[in-house]
C-alpha cells in the first residue's frame, strides 16, 4: 500500500514546508515547546551566561574588562594549574591508548579467545566513578602500597605511580581508557576486510600496511574517543580534590569559590577556560568524524581478516591482557579492601577484616544513599519526559524552532559540572523560595543540575526510539478516529518503553555517581547524594573504610543498573516496528 | 597505453586443490588450466566455490592440498603480496581516505618505482579506464561505475601478471553492466592480459570470456567455450545453469536397433541411432529445440507427442509454453512475429521434438 501515490504523499506531507499551513494547529505542541525552552533557558543557558559574563564583568563598574583574565595569567599559581590540567589531560589520553591499543588490536586482529574477557574489561571501569578507586589505588600503588612494598622487597625499588600529578594520570587512564578501546574496536570492525586485502594484492604486509591503510581508516574513530577521554579528565574536578592534587583548573575553581566566595571572579575565569576547551575537543571530534565515515562493510566484508596466533603470540597477548585486567580491576579490589579492613597502612594487605563499615554507613549515613537514589531517579525521570517531548517536537512536530531545542539540549555536553554548579550558585542565590531559604541551598536544585547534565544522553536514547517508530503507525490511529494527544500516550509511549527505560537507567547511573556539580551544590550534608558522602568520609583516614563501603554500595548500584538496562535493551530489540 | 601492456602473457594451472573450512569441503579436487591471455571464467551458483578459488590464486586462502601456479611458478607457498596476482574486488574495496591518484599509485610505491615512473603510469592507468583529470577526487565522490574504474586502474596499473575480477559487474545497474562487460574485453585484448572473471551470471560468462569452469558444490563440473557448454553440456547441472533447459525423467527401451526413451505416462520419444546411454540418464533438450504445432497436423520425418497447454508466458522474441505431456512438463519457444495466433492455456498440442537435438545426460 504504501508506494501507492496516495500513500506517499501521506507520510511526507508532515515534513513537507508547502503542506504547513493546511494542516490544523496544534496549540498542545506550542505549549510544549514553550515549557522545555524555559527549563533549558532557565537551568542551562542562564547559569552558562551568567558564568561567562561574571568572567568578562568589572566588578565596580559593571562593565566590560579583561582584566580577570590578565589576573589569571599572571598569578603563577594559575599558570602552572592550566599547564598542569593541560599535561595531566594529554598524559592520560596518552596512557588510555597505551592501554586501549592493544587490545582492540588483539581482539580485531587475531583469532582469540580471550575477546570476551576483553569486552568485559571494555565496561567494566565505567561503572565506577574514577574518584572512588582513587584512595584504593593510593593504598595499591602509593609509595608505601602493597605493589611498592612487594617491589621494594624483591627488588629494593619504588615507583612514584601515585605522586602527584602521576596519581591523577594513572587512575583517570585506568578509568577512562574504554572510551578509546571501545570506538577503536568499533571502527576497526567496520573495515571493510577487502580494504585490507587489496592493499596485500598490491604489495603492502606488515608495519606498512597498518601504517598506511588500517591506520587511517580507524582514525576517526580513535579521535573521537581521545577527545572524550580529554575532556573528561580535564573537567574532572573530584579526582584531583581526592588525590589531594590542588594544582589544577578544576580545583582551583571549586577552592577560590568555596574559599574566597562566589564574588570572586578567578573562578569564572577557570571556567569559561573549561567551556573553551570542551568546545574545542567537541570540535575536534566532530571534525575527525565528518565526511569520514569510513564505515565501509559490504557484500563480503566484516572487519579485518583474523589471523591465528602463534603459541608465542598467545603467551604475549595473554599476558599484556591480564596485566591489563589486574591493573583495570586493582581499583575495585583496593576499595573492597579497603571496606572490609580493619586497619591498613604500611602494609600490603590490611591487617584483619570486618563488616563494621557497612554497619557504621546503613546506621549513620544512609541518607547519603536514600538521597542518591531520590536524586538520580527523579533526575532519570526529568531527562526521560524532556527527551520525548523534544524527540517529538523535532520528528513528529510542526513547530520550525524545535530543532534549536534539541542543539541546545545537547549543548550541555560542553558544560562541565564545575561550571553548571558554579552557575546555578551565583543564578539562584538570590531566588528565595517561600519559606524564606535561598533557592541554591534547595536539594532539588542538585536534581536539577544532573538532570540537565545528562539530558544530551537521555535525548539520544529517546530519538532513537521514536525513530523506530513508524509515523505510519501514528497516522493509521489518526485516521482511525484518535486525536493527537491520545495517538501519542496509546500508540507512540508504548512503542517507545524500551528505548525510554534504557534512557532513564542511562541517566540514572551516571547521575548516581556524578561529584562535579553536586560538590558545588550541596550546602548541608543531610541534602547530600552517595558520591559526596563518600568524598566526605574519604577526608579523614578514620573514615576511609565507610568511605570505602560506599564506594562499594554505589557500584553495585550503577553495576546493577547497567545491567538492567543491557536486559531492557535486549527485551526491546524484538518489538521494533517492521 | 605501452606503460601498461603485459609483459609475457602468463597462464594459471591448478592441480588436485582441496580446502575445507572445518569440516565444510569448499573445494573438491580442482584441477583447471588457464591459458595465457586468456578470459576465463567462474560461473557457478552463489556457495559453489568461485570466489573462494579466485581468493586461493590470489593468496587469501589455503588449500589443504594441491598447489597453484601462476606463469609456471608454483605460488602455493607465497603470501599475497608477492604474488604479483592482481585482483579487482567485489566492493571495489578504494581506499577512502585516498584521492584517486593516490589510490592508483599505491601498488607502484610498495613496489618503490621512481617517482617519475610513477606519475606516468599513473595518469596511463586513469587514461585507459577514461578517468583522465578525475585524480584529486575522493572515491565518495565518484559514481559506482566510475568507482570500479578506479579499482581496474589502480590493479592494471602494477602491470599484474594475470588479473582476477571478482564479480566485478554485480555492484552496477543493468544498463551499465552491459556496457562494462564490453570494455573490459576490449581492455582485457589490448593489454593481453590474462584474465579470471568470477560471475554467478551465465549471459555475462557467455558474452566476454573465452572459456568457462562451471562450478558447483566446489567442484569443477565443465570447462569449454560458451557454445561448447550450451551445446554439449557434460551434465544436468551444466545443462540447467547455461540456458533452459527441459530435463524429462523416463527410462531408456531399446527395441531392435533403435532406442527409445519413454516418458513416465507412457509417452515414447525415439532416440537418434549411437547416443551414449549413461547410468540413470535423463532427456535434456532445449526449448527452441521443440517445435508446437496445433493437434492433427503431420510434418514429415518428426515424431509428434500429444500435450496439454499448462502455462504460457509471453517472452517478447517469443512465446514459452508449458506443455504436460505423460507425466513430465516441457518448456516449448514459439518465436513471436506478431498479429499470430498463439494456443490457449488448457488446449490440446502435439510437440514436434528435433530427435538429433536431444541429450541424455546424468545428473
Amino acid at each position: 500500500m504504501s508506494d501507492t501515490p496516495a500513500g506517499t504523499l501521506g507520510v511526507a506531507a508532515p515534513a513537507s514546508p508547502g503542506m504547513r499551513r493546511f494542516l490544523p494547529s496544534r496549540p498542545g505542541e506550542a505549549v510544549a515547546f514553550a515549557l522545555v525552552a524555559l527549563f533549558l533557558l532557565a537551568f542551562l543557558v542562564v547559569p552558562v551566561l551568567t558564568v561567562v559574563t561574571v568572567a568578562f564583568q568589572d566588578r565596580a563598574t559593571g562593565g566590560f574588562t579583561l582584566a580577570h583574565f590578565g589576573d589569571f595569567l599572571s598569578n603563577d599559581l594559575f599558570t602552572t594549574s592550566f599547564l598542569n590540567s593541560l599535561y595531566v589531560s594529554l598524559m592520560s589520553v596518552v596512557v588510555a591508548s597505551l592501554i586501549a591499543l592493544p587490545l582492540a588490536y588483539f581482539t580485531t586482529r587475531f583469532e582469540f579467545r580471550g575477546a570476551i574477557l576483553v569486552q568485559t574489561l571494555g565496561v567494566l571501569p565505567l561503572i565506577m566513578p574514577p574518584f572512588a578507586g582513587a584512595v584504593a589505588m593510593g593504598l595499591l600503588f602509593g609509595r608505601s602500597g602493597t605493589v611498592n612494598l612487594l617491589l621494594g622487597d624483591l627488588f629494593d625499588i619504588n615507583i612514584p605511580f601515585m605522586e602527584g600529578l602521576n596519581g591523577v594520570i594513572f587512575v583517570q587512564s585506568v578509568h577512562y581508557f574504554p572510551f578509546i578501546l571501545l570506538n577503536l574496536v568499533a571502527s576497526l570492525k567496520n573495515i571493510d576486510r577487502a580494504m585490507e586485502e587489496s592493499a596485500q594484492n598490491l604489495g603492502a604486509h606488515g608495519f606498512r600496511l597498518f601504517r598506511r591503510i588500517v591506520l587511517p581508516l580507524a582514525m576517526p574513530g580513535y579521535v573521537a574517543g581521545a577527545s572524550l577521554v580529554f575532556i573528561k579528565v580535564f573537567d574532572d574536578l573530584a579526582t584531583p580534590l581526592l588525590l589531594n592534587v590542588r594544582e589544577m583548573l578544576a580545583p582551583q575553581a571549586y577552592l577560590r569559590i568555596t574559599s574566597v566566595g562566589l564574588e570572586d571572579p578567578i573562578g569564572y575565569v577557570i571556567s569559561v577556560v573549561l567551556i573553551l576547551f570542551s568546545v574545542l575537543s567537541l570540535w575536534v571530534s566532530s571534525l575527525a568524524l565528518r565526511g569520514k565515515d569510513y564505515a565501509t562493510v559490504q557484500r563480503g566484508g566484516g572487519g579485518l581478516a583474523r589471523r591465528r596466533m602463534s603459541r608465542g603470540q598467545a603467551v604475549a597477548a595473554y599476558a599484556v591482557i591480564f596485566l591489563i585486567l589486574a591493573l583495570v580491576l586493582a581499583p575495585h579490589l583496593g576499595l573492597l579492601l579497603l571496606s572490609l579492613a580493619t586497619v591498613w597502612s604500611f602494609a600490603p594487605l590490611p591487617d584483619g577484616y570486618t563488616i563494621a563499615h557497612y554497619a557504621r554507613v546503613f546506621a549513620e549515613s544512609s541518607q547519603y544513599i536514600t538521597n542518591t537514589l531520590i536524586y538520580a531517579g527523579l533526575a532519570g525521570l526529568i531527562d526521560v519526559v524532556l527527551g520525548t517531548t523534544i524527540a517529538l517536537l523535532v520528528l513528529r512536530g510542526r513547530i520550525a524552532g524545535a530543532r534549536w531545542l534539541d542543539y541546545l539540549a545537547m549543548s550541555a555536553l560542553a558544560v562541565p559540572g564545575l561550571v553548571l554548579g558554579i552557575g546555578y550558585l551565583r543564578t539562584f542565590f538570590g531566588v528565595t523560595l517561600p519559606d524564606g531559604r535561598s533557592l541554591a541551598s534547595f536539594w532539588g536544585i542538585i536534581v536539577l543540575a544532573l538532570a540537565v547534565r545528562r539530558l544530551p544522553y537521555a535525548l539520544r536514547a529517546c530519538t532513537a526510539a521514536l525513530q523506530q517508530v513508524s509515523a505510519s503507525l501514528e497516522e493509521a490511529a489518526e485516521n482511525l478516529g484518535a486525536r493527537r494527544l491520545r495517538v501519542i500516550r496509546r500508540i507512540v509511549l508504548p512503542l517507545m518503553a524500551g528505548g525510554l527505560a534504557a534512557g532513564f537507567i542511562t541517566s540514572f547511573a551516571t547521575a548516581a555517581v556524578e561529584l562535579s556539580a553536586t560538590l558545588m551544590l550541596v550546602q548541608s550534608s543531610g541534602d547530600a547524594p552517595l558520591a559526596y558522602g563518600l568524598y566526605v568520609f574519604m577526608q579523614s583516614p578514620a573514615g576511609r573504610g565507610a568511605g570505602a563501603a560506599l564506594g562499594i554500595i554505589a557500584v553495585v548500584i550503577v553495576g546493577v543498573s547497567t545491567l538492567l538496562s543491557h536486559l531492557v535493551a535486549e527485551r526491546g530489540g524484538g518489538r521494533k516496528s517492521p | 597505453m605501452s606503460e601498461l601492456l603485459a609483459r609475457e602473457p602468463a597462464g594459471i594451472r591448478v592441480e588436485g586443490v582441496d580446502l575445507s573450512y572445518g569440516a565444510t569441503r569448499v573445494l573438491k579436487d580442482v584441477n583447471l588450466e588457464i591459458r595465457p591471455g586468456e578470459f576465463f571464467a567462474f560461473l557457478g551458483p552463489s556457495g559453489c566455490g568461485k570466489t573462494t578459488l579466485l581468493r586461493l590464486i590470489a593468496g587469501f586462502n589455503a588449500a589443504q592440498r594441491g598447489r597453484v601456479l601462476v606463469g609456471g611458478k608454483d605460488v602455493s607457498a607465497l603470501p599475497p603480496w608477492k604474488r604479483d596476482v592482481g585482483m579487482v574486488f567485489q566492493s571495489y574495496a578504494l581506499w577512502p581516505h585516498m584521492t584517486v591518484r593516490r589510490n592508483v599509485a599505491f601498488g607502484l610505491e610498495e613496489r618503490r618505482l621512481p617517482r617519475a615512473e610513477i606519475a606516468t603510469r599513473v595518469e596511463a592507468a586513469l587514461r585507459l579506464v577514461g578517468l583522465d583529470g578525475m585524480g584529486d577526487r575522493r572515491p565518495a565522490q565518484l559514481s559506482g561505475g566510475q568507482q570500479q574504474r578506479v579499482a581496474l586502474a589502480r590493479t592494471v596499473a602494477v602491470r599484474p601478471q594475470v588479473l582476477l575480477l571478482d564479480e566485478p559487474l554485480s555492484n552496477l545497474d543493468a544498463r551499465l553492466r552491459v556496457q562494462v562487460r564490453r570494455e573490459l574485453r576490449d581492455l582485457q585484448q589490448s593489454l593481453r592480459l590474462t584474465t579470471v572473471f568470477v560471475t554467478h551470471d551465465q549471459e555475462e560468462a557467455n558474452t566476454v570470456c573465452d572459456r568457462i569452469a562451471v562450478m558447483n558444490e566446489g567442484a569443477v563440473q565443465q570447462v569449454g567455450t560458451p557454445m561448447e557448454l550450451y551445446d554439449h553440456p557434460a551434465n544436468l547441472f551444466v545443462a540447467g545453469f547455461l540456458g533452459t533447459a527441459n530435463i524429462v525423467p523416463g527410462t531408456v527401451l531399446r527395441e531392435g536397433g533403435a532406442a527409445a526413451f519413454e516418458v513416465a505416462g507412457g509417452t515414447r520419444i525415439p532416440l537418434p541411432p549411437g547416443l551414449a546411454v549413461p547410468e540413470g540418464a535423463r532427456l535434456m533438450f532445449r526449448p527452441q529445440d521443440v517445435s508446437l504445432l496445433p493437434p492433427g497436423s503431420d510434418p514429415a520425418g518428426r515424431r509428434l507427442i500429444e500435450g496439454e497447454v499448462a502455462h504460457r508466458e509471453f517472452l517478447g522474441a517469443s512465446m514459452r509454453y508449458g506443455v504436460r505431456v505423460g507425466g513430465a512438463e516441457v518448456l516449448v519457444d514459439v518465436p513471436h512475429t506478431g498479429g499470430e495466433g498463439h494456443l490457449q492455456v488448457g488446449g490440446r498440442a502435439a510437440l514436434a521434438l528435433d530427435a538429433t537435438r536431444v541429450k541424455l545426460l546424468a545428473g
